[in-house]
């Protein structure tokens, strides 16, 4: 996997407020489809609105609010972006 | 490309659809231009709903088709299937894309995919005041230089900008030869590949796919497509099979294409950046979202929708019972006096008793769809999926699941249906199978009118309890299904959660009678027509209840009620009758009952009863097997097999269930 040469983590990882950059997803071409349309798309970028360490997630990706349950969101794998 | 004119009864139309992805506020535009003239049915074969209506504009008047929001027309979905087929098979004068200026870049998502389809184009940049309040400037005509497509701004909730879309779409509709959009292009690094398709597919697409798109199509992995073309072109398909396999990764590289060049023609049109303003809907997500909070907002509304029921529907429920289906039943007997007998006892018993008893649930029904109407409208229904998914998971189900359930508590057909938004095939099986247990406003309507009469002041406490039942069943059962028959397969819970906004009281207005309306016409054909059909078992032979067919066939059935503290055949006779329909247990019991005497239906059926028997009768009901409407609905969503077991399991859960309430009760003396 190339996932060692940059320092990435799952999008579940992410505490609220920090924003990423989405690189990889994994899991199946139906679930990556459905994500793609959505905007998550390599490079575009998310920025965490809620994530209670438990139960689904609460995203922004290209101005839109987006929940993806905890099993979707350790699928995603982003680079973080420093914070502003 | 320029399409001849269409004519119905010697008149030309325009044929137009519209389309755009969820909560872009599309159905507000359909309702603002088509209002009461719109007929809701579903897709011919499918389940999804169909809306079409009319629309005069300068004299021309134009069919619309409400196509279901998507966020592509990848085959994702039944929704994406059937946009792109009615794009492509019927070929509208124009599609009327509506899309969210608040989130332009992912709205034009869907236009890059409809930019590449032979079809005449029109953007309707609708939420321009949301976009303003949360500090992005549009610019629509530079997005209409950069797209080269008619674009309109829009404040579909205030009818503002409506006139001007139509106009637009019209001129288009009439002098679109020279329609030539900006099409997006696949990235460089897959335009060989897609050379190389588009050359072997040449001459083998089946109608009605366009062969530059249904290549792309291919690349992205798209089913329907690649099984269409697996069987047009078998000689060519091992060649495309080995090329789409040395290219799997395509498919995220063209929708990333398609969002470099949105971000190519957006980059003009929006002139300020966003801000990073907190807007309304973070604080009011702060609440609606928290894991706390969030559980306590929805059991205030569910709170709210019992309260409303109580305080505010029945009240005229009971006045239409008393005062207008009383009346009814007087003047019918007037008019009717010197016919037979028969006749008298068929309209005044049979259809005023039985129908009328039905219709007058409606306040009911009414409240409950304004409420749902309501928080669909304001954007709280997706949170509702959201804070309900961790408790939703334990069933092996997410969180889109609750919201048929959530339907389910107005009428459990439309529930069934709607568990299509439960994407796996599995989830939405189980998600189907537990819905009967999920108690619609008919089943509570009996509640609401025996419980009073059985119970007296401690009605709300025995209402509450009956519900708390329902719920542990549902869950328990959803926890073992999952278990056991689906062996806990995983399913993916990707929602979109709408920005708040104030509601549209045409839209909800229009929800609540397309919804109440469809339920009169339902009363007005099946239950009708039960009605007679029990009036005539309970009349005939003797012309008396208590030696007719009827008492006959529920004296057959006692030795069943007998554990149940049911030894009333009236009781098992009308619980049986809510297989037709759950509110026929009233009907029945005011035909069984008799409606002349004074004493009133509720005293006579509290009569009838003991406490424990009430108690039973009340579990049963509201476990038993659903109605014949939701059977049909199961039964169309799922097959004979699954239908067979939904009905047998709630049969045998609501005697067990009735048996042991009344045991239980014996015991404890009551």
């Amino acid at each position: 996997m190339a996932d060692q040469n940059k320092c990435l983590q799952t999008l579940s990882d992410l505490a609220a407020k920090r924003r990423a950059s989405v690189q990889v997803l994994r899991g199946g071409k139906d679930f990556t489809g459905r994500m793609a349309v959505l905007g998550f798309v390599p490079g575009s970028v998310v920025t965490v609105i809620q994530n209670y360490g438990r139960g689904p997630v609460l995203v922004t990706v290209k101005d839109v609010r987006i929940a993806l349950g905890r099993g979707e969101a350790l699928k995603v794998l982003v680079e973080v972006l420093p914070e502003e | 490309m320029i399409n001849q004119p269409r004519l119905v009864e010697g008149r030309r139309f325009v044929s137009m659809a519209l389309a755009g992805q969820p909560n872009v506020g599309k159905s507000t535009v359909f309702n603002m231009l088509t209002g009461l003239s719109q007929h809701v049915g579903n897709w011919p074969g499918k389940t999804v709903e169909r809306k079409t209506g009319q629309y005069t504009h300068a004299g021309q008047t134009i069919h619309l088709v409400d196509l279901p929001g998507t966020y592509s027309l990848t085959d994702n979905s039944e929704e994406e299937r059937i946009a792109r087929d009615f794009i492509l098979r019927e070929r509208p004068d124009v599609v009327i894309v509506i899309v969210n200026a608040a989130a332009l870049e992912r709205n034009l998502y869907l236009v890059a995919e409809l930019l590449v389809l032979p079809v005449r184009i029109v953007v309707g940049l609708n939420m321009m005041d949301v976009a303003k309040q949360q500090g992005v400037e549009v610019e629509p005509h530079v997005l209409e230089a950069a797209l080269r497509v008619p674009v309109v701004p829009l404040v579909a909730t205030h009818n503002q900008g409506l006139y001007e879309l139509m106009h637009a779409a019209l001129h288009l509709a009439e002098n679109g030869v020279n329609f030539a959009p900006n099409r997006p292009e696949i990235r460089p690094s897959h335009r060989a590949v897609l050379g190389d398709i588009r050359s072997l597919i040449a001459g083998k697409t089946p109608f009605p796919y366009p062969e530059d798109w249904a290549a792309s199509k291919l690349l992205e992995g798209d089913v329907e497509l690649t099984e269409a073309i697996r069987r047009s072109a078998p000689g060519q398909w091992e060649r495309i099979h080995i090329l789409l396999r040395q290219h799997e990764d395509a498919s995220l590289d063209v929708a990333g294409g398609r969002y470099e060049w949105i971000e190519r023609m957006v980059r003009a049109a929006i002139l300020e950046p966003k801000a990073g303003v907190i807007t309304l809907t973070d604080r009011l997500d702060r609440i609606a979202l928290h894991p706390l909070l969030g559980i306590a907002v929805l059991i205030g509304i569910f709170g709210l929708v019992f309260w409303l029921t109580y305080t505010v529907a029945l009240p005229i429920v009971d006045w239409l019972d008393a005062v207008v289906i009383f009346w009814l039943a007087e003047s019918a007997r007037g008019v009717l006096a010197t016919g037979p007998a028969w006749l008298i006892s068929l309209v005044v018993d049979g259809l005023i008793g039985g129908a009328g008893m039905v219709l007058v649930l409606l306040p009911v029904l009414g409240i409950f769809f304004a409420i749902l109407g309501l928080l669909e409208d304001v954007g709280y229904l997706a949170r509702s999926a959201y804070v309900m998914d961790r408790f939703m998971h334990w069933m092996g189900l997410h969180g889109r699941s609750f919201l048929p359930f959530f339907i389910g508590l107005g009428c459990n057909v439309p529930a069934v249906m709607g568990a299509r938004v439960v994407g796996e095939r599995r989830a939405r099986l189980l998600t189907i199978l537990l819905i009967p247990l999920v108690p619609c406003t008919a089943r509570m309507a009996v509640i609401a009118f025996l419980a009073p009469a059985f119970f007296g002041e401690r009605a709300a406490l025995v209402t509450w309890g009956l519900v708390t039942i329902n719920i542990v069943a549902l869950a328990l059962t959803g926890i073992v299904i999952n278990r056991t028959v689906f062996k806990g397969e995983h399913v993916a819970f990707i929602m979109e959660m709408p920005l708040y906004h104030l509601p549209n009281a045409r839209t909800i207005g229009l929800f609540v009678w397309n919804n109440t309306w469809s339920f009169v016409k339902k009363a007005g054909t099946l239950i009708l027509l039960v009605s007679a059909l029990v009036w005539a078992l309970a009349y005939f032979p003797s012309g008396h209840i208590h030696t007719s067919l009827l008492a006959r066939m529920g004296r057959w059935l006692e030795p069943l009620g007998q554990p149940m503290g049911l030894a009333d055949w009236r009781m098992m006779v009308a619980l049986l009758s809510s297989f037709i329909a759950k509110e026929n247990t009233i009907a029945v019991l005011g035909i069984l009952y008799g409606t002349e005497s004074q004493l009133g239906l509720t005293t006579q059926v509290a009569r009838a009863l003991s406490t424990s028997s009430a108690l039973a009768f009340l579990v049963i009901q509201m476990t038993f097997i659903p109605c014949v409407a939701t059977v049909a609905a199961i039964k169309q969503e799922t097959g004979w097999r699954w239908t067979g077991f939904s009905v047998g399991f709630l049969l045998i859960l609501s005697l067990c269930f009735g048996i042991l309430t009344y045991q239980v009760a014996c015991l404890a003396g009551l």
